[in-house]
């Protein structure tokens, strides 16, 4: 506790320590990030391996040989590659109506005397903060009783509905702060509300959608649980839940089960990676800064 | 503001009716089930409050509330002390901040499901994690960490923390934002200690962000699925049993639906006072 900038004080003295000692801010940072990069690193050591080096050398050893079997096996013996467009689908129509509908019930909300719109947020809110528990029966049988279970569509629309509230909720705060005089203008040029929505609030609300898209593209393709509470076919599995599959059908082949986590992984670290700026800010919006 | 146009009642009722009908209306109902005995099959028949009772009584049920308090206190309190203490030491911009911010931030991009195979091959008989225990000269220490009901809940727990701790630092570190620079600044000429600016000064300024990751944790600790079901399905003999995954097989596995939607609902209950206190947070932030 004595060297870590525990305080992240601006004050005189310990800046002075840092620009002396940089070293003792990475003594401690490299190991911790090591810790947290190193399962990782593992588990890409192991979908490159042979099986034949796995059960030679043991699962913990270091590489000694590379190979593409796990991923072969991971894209012939399942069904990954329909599991990946699948969870491509559901993810794109997901997130885009996810917002296209929040961004209508937050304009509504924020713009408008609607009566009780403040109650109307925070029940839309209170939606999404339910344990998904709570639901999982009755949407098993109300998607039967519409004939749209086990379809991606079922899915798509489960998954709308669950997240309405919250991207409601902080677009809603967003689009508040936006001036009203921006509003006037554009009405006294005579746009009606169409043209408001369309011309003023969704370019000006575009670092937010940006954000939450980036958010959502994440959760909804890293969703098991409406998956497998909406699906039945393997066929039309997501890709989080065909892992599932892949795992009980290759329980000893590990650089099969962890060929095919990689590749579950590797979509959402490619947006991580491409729109970090927006994933962290989208973190925060709904945190009630 | 102005009176409320047709297009703007659409541009509402579209979004909510959809609300309503799959979320809200399913919730209910799941209230309704849960006083009934039902297998999916004809119509339920009610019991009253008899699932509840069974529940009182059922040591498996027992066993997945004793987990999950476990849980909510390990779970939370790990990824909370973890994650603030990052976020203190990430805060400040300097050489390789950067880079260590978004090592620890990756891991919570992956799904559970993938989180916990990763660490499936981590904690395997042969895995690194034993490989490393043997390479440190703690052999002893070696075990089947989710195959052994002492250890597996635990071996699971960590797992989620290591996804966890990039979240709670995110918000940590805008909460940071927040802290006037200036306040410390003069304790430190007034000689306090770095444990005493601390606790006093940053502490205080961070209420806010405590209560949402105190809210945040306890209603993701008690939905936690995901997780447990990709690493151990409950398992072995019940010892990562969660609320949430007993809930499931009972619903989706016996298909005692009504026995299932108890469960639910005592979920429910337990999330719902966390629930309101973040709804009131998050409506005094709206003003």
């Amino acid at each position: 506790m004595t060297t870590t900038d525990l305080s992240h004080s601006a004050a005189a003295r310990s800046e002075k320590t840092h620009k002396r000692h940089p070293w003792v801010f990475h003594a401690y940072m490299a190991p911790i990030s090591l810790i947290w990069i190193a399962p990782m690193v593992f588990v890409v050591f192991v979908a490159f391996r042979s099986f034949a080096d796995i059960t030679q050398n043991g699962l913990g050893a270091l590489p000694h040989s590379f190979s593409w079997d796990g991923f072969a096996t991971v894209f012939t013996g399942g069904l990954v590659s329909q599991a990946l467009v699948n969870s491509a689908i559901v993810t794109v129509f997901t997130v885009f109506f996810s917002l296209l509908l929040s961004s209508w019930a937050a304009f509504a909300l924020s713009r408008y005397e609607i009566p009780f719109r403040r109650v109307i947020l925070l029940i839309m809110l209170a939606g999404n903060l339910l344990p998904a528990q709570i639901l999982l029966i009755p949407v098993a049988r109300i998607t039967d009783s519409l004939g749209i279970a086990d379809t991606l569509f079922a899915l798509i629309l489960v998954q709308v509905a669950f997240g309405l509230g919250f991207y409601t909720f902080v677009l809603h705060g967003f689009m508040r702060s936006i001036p009203a005089e921006i509003f006037e203008a554009a009405r006294v040029d005579g746009a009606g509300e169409l043209r408001v929505y369309l011309t003023v609030v969704l370019p000006l609300t575009r670092p937010s959608l940006a954000a939450l898209a980036a958010l959502a593209t994440t959760w909804v393709w890293n969703d098991l649980l409406w998956a497998l509470t909406v699906l039945r076919t393997e066929s039309k599995f997501p890709i989080n839940a065909e892992l599932l599959n892949i795992q009980g059908g290759y329980v000893s082949q590990w650089n099969v089960v962890a060929s095919g986590a990689l590749i579950a992984a590797i979509p959402t670290a490619i947006v991580f990676f491409v729109f970090q700026k927006q994933f962290v800010s989208g973190l925060t919006l709904g945190a009630g800064k | 503001m102005r009176r409320v146009p047709p297009l703007i009642w659409a541009f509402l009722l579209v979004p909510l009716a959809m609300e309503l009908a799959f979320v809200f209306w399913p919730a209910i109902n799941s209230f309704y089930i849960s006083l009934t005995k039902w297998n999916g099959v004809g119509a339920p028949e009610y019991v009253g409050l008899k699932n509840f009772q069974n529940l009182a009584a059922d040591p498996i049920f027992i066993q997945a509330l004793v987990n999950n308090v476990y849980w909510v206190i390990g779970f939370g309190g790990a990824s909370v002390v973890i994650g603030m203490l990052l976020a203190l030491a990430l805060n400040k911009p300097r050489r390789g901040v950067g880079f260590y911010r978004s090592a620890i931030y990756l891991p919570m991009v992956f799904s559970l499901t993938v989180t916990g195979l990763f660490w499936r091959l981590l904690y395997a008989p042969s895995g690194s994690v034993n490989g490393l225990l043997g390479l440190l000269g703690l052999g002893d220490w070696q075990k089947q960490w989710l195959a052994d009901p002492s250890t597996a809940l635990t071996a699971v727990l960590v797992a989620a923390v290591w996804r966890q701790c990039g979240y709670i630092m995110v918000l940590y570190l805008a909460g940071l934002k927040g802290v006037d620079p200036t306040l410390e600044e003069a304790a430190a000429v007034d000689g306090a200690s770095r444990w005493q600016r601390f606790w006093r000064i940053v502490m205080p300024q961070l209420r806010g962000v405590n209560a949402v990751v105190f809210a945040v944790t306890v209603i993701d600790s008690l939905r936690t699925f995901d997780i447990v079901w990709a690493m151990t399905q409950g398992g072995p003999y019940n010892s990562t049993q969660l609320l949430s995954t007993y809930m499931y097989q009972t619903a989706f596995t016996t298909v005692n639906l009504g026995y299932g939607s108890a469960i639910a609902v005592v979920i429910f209950l337990l999330a719902i006072v966390f629930i309101i206190g973040y709804l009131a947070r998050a409506s005094k932030t709206e003003d």
